[in-house]
């Protein structure tokens, strides 16, 4: 074996470690503490937890590869919910209402190619005027935020197609819409950053940027293709969200930034690039997801929740600094 | 030549362009509306952006330091619901000491994870924004927090009593201002922490205690925050528990626009307040023209980028990034 292999696989399963001391505290502390009948670990439950931690996950797999290059999207909360009124207000507009059912697939479409464009004016800012991704997002959190009251102020806009919530309610060999989506992001992005060029590229550039460039990688386009990629995956996480629910409020997706980054770093992506994995960051989704749920289980409330959330965050934190310790950094401060 | 001269303005730009945008921000609003630059409105004005005005004076001595500090607005939301509940159940002569105990508790929490173990203070004050809002709302139990006898309590004074005349949160935000704007600049703590911020290594090798600093550096921010939620707290005397929800962006984006880079090492506390104004006046300014509050979400986006980008092309002596 050799030196480091040990703190390396300690680190690559930690998140896994996790999710399986979860599922047995949860399902012990369930059987004294927990209302409800039906044991924690049930089939049905865990589909279920699947389900509701699409939303988070499928931006996250974004988050990843943005994150992977050292760069960060504040903004994906708003654009969530730009995508998600294009979506629904889109179906409403006279030449859509007139075709029906096939007006679907258009307002998809539409939902989509904003969310797309909205992350590529991230990428292309943070390229072209060379202001920190952090600062760029931000500001564009805020702007696209504004964005979404011009549509309808602060009224809720809803539209529902029947069709459309049968499509996000079927359930395909068991598993529902939502969940299928979620694998497919994680599998279509793990691809993309394990099997290709550019996901190599992306690794190199969060890792050491000048080299990157003076190994001839086109630093600026490949950023922007990854924020086009976050805003896309966005997007898709609100078309996949309110097809089934039909209403959306213009402050939906606040927070979920956070609730991303969160999960991402729990995953083991370092925020100052590099180092990272798509199948890390599904484990810190699911890690996630079945601690709120499993709190809920257990009786606690969304407070607890809030607090045992953070403060893992930062034990994390710790704990990866624990494991990285080289002996030259141990500089006396 | 010309380019030379072209790179002095450049630079004369980038230093002072944040005054000058804020002269012919109001300028421009003043023209269009004759309500803009009253007396009343000012004092309207500048209270309501005050509790974000002393979060980003905590906030710009953290950014300086080469940190960051998200945990502010749940920190502001934890210290307004607790002097409350506090003020009704001890008085408010105990109540607020008890108050700035907490919050310095929190602030002293997360400068000794960012400090002395070196934490990365994005993930860091990320998870506290989450934590402490638990924390508050367990401390409420998910109630909004009232005072029983809201005509009767002197507690009133911090956020809507007045003093020669002029309101106490100016007051408040003006001194905090002074006094940390002269710890900054003309005291040896203000020097380590440009130095800090900087370069940590040649502070440290040079005898500057890097993990003190970012800490106190922390201290300082909890402090301004609590004087926040105490002010907030006053204004209303009842409040809920998501007070504070979104205000660190906000008090970021004000440290930002004032022209602290996020690398660190730069900013001053006078060029913070100048940013919070602008923040508080485009609000303002842009709701007495009749536009709804949407609005400066985009325009402060717009503004934000633009303030960022100039000022780095002006150091860097060209408009586009050098990125290939």
């Amino acid at each position: 074996m050799q030196p480091g292999a040990l703190s390396k696989a300690l680190k690559n399963g930690a998140i896994w470690g996790f999710i399986v001391l979860e599922l047995i505290f949860f399902s012990v502390a369930g059987e004294f503490m927990s209302l409800s009948d039906t044991a924690f670990m049930d089939w049905e439950n865990m589909l279920l937890l699947l389900k509701q931690s699409a939303p988070i996950g499928i931006i996250a797999m974004g988050m990843t590869i943005v994150m992977v290059n050292g760069n960060i999207d504040l903004s994906v909360g708003a654009t969530f919910a730009i995508a998600a009124i294009i979506l629904l207000d889109s179906m409403t507009w006279p030449f859509m209402a007139a075709m029906g059912d096939w007006a679907i697939p258009f307002a998809w479409l539409f939902a989509l190619i904003v969310g797309t464009l909205l992350g590529a004016l991230n990428g292309l800012l943070v390229w072209k005027t060379g202001v920190d991704a952090f600062i760029v997002t931000l500001g564009s959190m805020l702007g696209y935020r504004g964005i979404v009251f011009m549509f309808n102020g602060e009224n809720p806009t809803s539209h529902l197609n029947w069709t459309l919530v049968d499509f996000a309610e079927a359930e395909f060999l068991g598993i529902a819409t939502a969940s299928w989506f979620l694998l497919a992001a994680t599998g279509a992005m793990w691809f993309l950053m394990t099997k290709t060029v550019h996901g190599r590229n992306a690794y190199a550039i969060g890792d050491n940027r000048e080299a990157a460039v003076n190994a001839g990688i086109r630093v600026g386009p490949h950023m922007m293709i990854n924020f086009a990629i976050i805003g896309f995956l966005a997007a898709l996480s609100a078309v996949v969200f309110y097809s089934e629910s039909g209403s959306v409020n213009p402050n939906d997706g606040q927070l979920y930034e956070l609730w991303v980054i969160t999960a991402v770093v729990l995953g083991g992506t370092k925020i100052t690039g590099g180092a990272g994995s798509v199948i890390g960051t599904f484990g810190g989704v699911i890690a996630i997801q079945l601690l709120r749920k499993g709190l809920g289980h257990i009786g606690a409330d969304t407070s607890t929740v809030n607090l045992v959330i953070g403060l893992i965050l930062i034990a994390v934190l710790f704990l990866d600094r624990q494991l990285n310790v080289k002996g030259k950094e141990a500089l006396k401060v | 030549m010309a380019t030379l001269s072209k790179q002095k303005i450049g630079s004369v730009l980038a230093k002072q362009g944040i005054l000058i945008a804020f002269a012919v921000f109001i300028v421009a609003f003043t023209l269009a509306n004759n309500k803009f630059l009253t007396v009343d409105n000012v004092f309207s004005v500048v209270p309501a952006s005050a509790k974000q005005g002393v979060m980003a004076l905590g906030v710009t001595f953290v950014v300086i330091s080469g940190n960051l500090d998200l945990s502010v607005g749940s920190m502001m939301s934890f210290s307004t619901i607790v002097v409350l509940d506090l003020h009704d159940k001890i008085g408010p002569f105990l109540a607020i000491p008890a108050m700035f105990a907490m919050t310095l508790c929190l602030g002293a929490f997360i400068g000794i994870l960012v400090g002395y173990l070196r934490l990365n203070s994005l993930i860091v004050t990320l998870g506290m924004l989450s934590a402490i809002h638990g924390l508050t709302l367990t401390y409420s139990g998910g109630q909004n927090m009232d005072i029983a006898d809201k005509e009767g309590t002197w507690f009133s004074v911090f956020g809507q009593g007045t003093a020669l005349g002029i309101p106490v949160p100016i007051l408040i935000f003006a001194l905090l201002a002074a006094v940390l704007g002269l710890m900054l600049s003309r005291t040896p703590f203000g020097r380590k922490v440009y130095a800090v911020g900087g370069n940590g290594t040649a502070a440290t090798f040079s005898g500057i205690r890097r993990a003190r600093t970012v800490f106190m550096c922390y201290i300082l921010s909890a402090f301004c925050v609590a004087t926040a939620g105490l002010i907030q707290a006053s204004r209303s005397l009842g409040s809920q528990n998501t007070v504070g929800q979104g205000l660190e962006l906000e008090v970021l984006a004000a440290v930002i626009l004032g022209g602290a880079s996020l690398m660190g090492g730069s900013g001053t506390i006078f060029k913070t307040v100048i940013g919070v104004l602008i923040l508080g006046f485009i609000q303002n300014g842009l709701l007495l023209l009749g536009l709804q509050f949407y609005v400066q979400y985009v325009v402060t986006w717009v503004i934000i980028i633009l303030a960022v980008w100039l000022d780095i092309a002006a150091k860097r002596g060209r408009l586009w990034s050098p990125i290939a």
